[in-house]
């Protein structure tokens, strides 16, 4: 086990817990939205700092492409949260 | 560097990602939450340089802070500005939501509870003899993938069923925010310096594109980093005020969009034809295929953040749909 891998591995799994907390206690979406990425990046952290294999070997390129996948995926749900968002705002006002 | 010397940076790096991410997380300004996760998404984007992770520092940049924080603030604005008009609304819509103060206690320690948790997960599977099983047969069957970037590699390659699914996912969420309303009006076209710029940079972006979508077969790069970068040019166009920024019209957009995964399914359905495994490919022209495969995914996947951006669907799109129902 690496220094190095710990401590951005533990790091990670901070920030996964500070993520959810506000997903689920923060009254506005635009927070939420913003607290659900946040928790993306600290699941993200875990997997590269679990690729990490020291300074000067070659990483293990399988949870790069799972992350590479993951940010992807991450921002198409961010887009289509926050069209509902606007959809929903719009119903509302039009009320 | 020594280990010193990388240890304090570790350090300073990850102290200055949680900071970020809790300030982020702490402001009740929204427009001020949103830059900080964008500056929290940029720091990110030097972690995963430190880990040697450089495919996904470049997708983190261009994606993950850049995008990802352009669409939050376009929707932050939108907000505000709705604020003005129905304040009321919005104070009640808080009265409703607010949580006891019991239920936030209970949350947090939950939270804590799942943090304590993953670390003690990530310390077991850390601690055991790390299993290289995958990553070696990654590197032994490099040769025969067309590409040399393992990370291309394993996402156009050895494990194209995935990246298949995620242009999937890219088409529905495209899917939805064009069925859930129209795009927000045009933005004034902005001085002479924004203007200037814009005149440099939208070509640089284009050109970077395509370098990106070149380098990705044997240095870190892509269709997904690639494709970012292309949608920034059309942002910064739309930012400039330009109303015409590389989108085609109604029918050629729709094919666009569903470019990256029916030219994945064209490739794939052909080999099955011709006896081999669906996206089994031969190795000879594994590279070529993977490039063919790839840049139809670019233009998707800018099509895809670009409409993301502007909101649902363009006017083009929105007048003949009335027609048609005419």
């Amino acid at each position: 086990m690496l220094t190095a891998q710990l401590l951005y591995g533990l790091t990670g799994c901070l920030i996964v817990a500070l993520g959810l907390r506000t997903v689920l206690l923060h009254a506005s979406l635009l927070h939420r939205v913003v607290a659900i990425n946040v928790l993306g990046a600290g699941v993200f952290m875990i997997l590269v700092a679990i690729a990490y294999r020291g300074p000067g070997v070659p990483p293990d390129p399988i949870p790069h492409a799972l992350v590479l996948t993951g940010i992807v995926v991450a921002v198409s749900a961010t887009a289509l949260a926050l069209a509902l968002a606007r959809r929903l705002t719009a119903e509302q006002s039009n009320d | 560097m020594n280990t010193t010397g990388l240890l304090v940076f570790d350090g300073l790096l990850l102290i200055s990602i949680v900071s970020l991410a809790w300030s982020a997380l702490a402001s009740p300004d929204a427009r001020r939450s949103v830059i900080l996760f964008m500056a929290f998404g940029l720091v990110l984007a030097v972690a995963w340089g430190r880990l040697l992770a450089p495919d996904v520092a470049l997708a983190e940049a261009a994606i993950g802070a850049g995008l990802s924080g352009a669409l939050l603030l376009v929707a932050v604005g939108e907000q505000s500005n709705r604020a003005l008009q129905d304040n009321a609304l919005r104070v009640s819509e808080r009265n409703a939501l607010r949580v006891r103060a019991t239920l936030q206690w209970v949350i947090t320690i939950l939270c804590v509870a799942l943090a304590a948790t993953l670390a003690w997960a990530l310390v077991h599977a850390l601690d055991r003899a790390t299993n290289e099983r995958l990553a070696q047969i990654v590197s032994e069957n490099l040769a025969a993938s067309g590409v040399s970037n393992p990370v291309t590699a394993i996402l156009l390659n050895f494990r194209a069923y995935d990246t298949l699914l995620e242009l999937a996912v890219l088409l529905t969420a495209v899917l939805g925010i064009l069925a859930l309303g129209t795009a927000r009006p045009d933005y004034q076209r902005t001085g002479p310096v924004f203007d200037g710029l814009a005149r440099w940079l939208v070509p640089v972006l284009i050109l970077t594109a395509g370098y990106l979508l070149w380098v990705g077969a044997h240095a870190p790069g892509g269709a997904f980093q690639a494709g970012a970068t292309l949608a920034a040019a059309a942002v910064v166009l739309r930012l400039a005020g330009e109303r015409s920024i590389g989108l085609p019209q109604a029918g050629a957009l729709r094919v666009i969009l569903a470019a990256g995964v029916g030219m994945f399914l064209v490739v794939g359905l052909t080999l099955l034809l011709l006896g081999r495994p669906f996206l089994g490919y031969p190795p000879a022209w594994a590279g070529s295929l993977i490039l063919l495969i790839e840049s139809a995914a670019m233009l998707a996947i800018a099509a895809t953040l670009v409409l993301a951006f502007l909101g649902g669907r363009p006017p083009a799109i929105a007048v003949n749909e009335e027609n048609n129902r005419c």
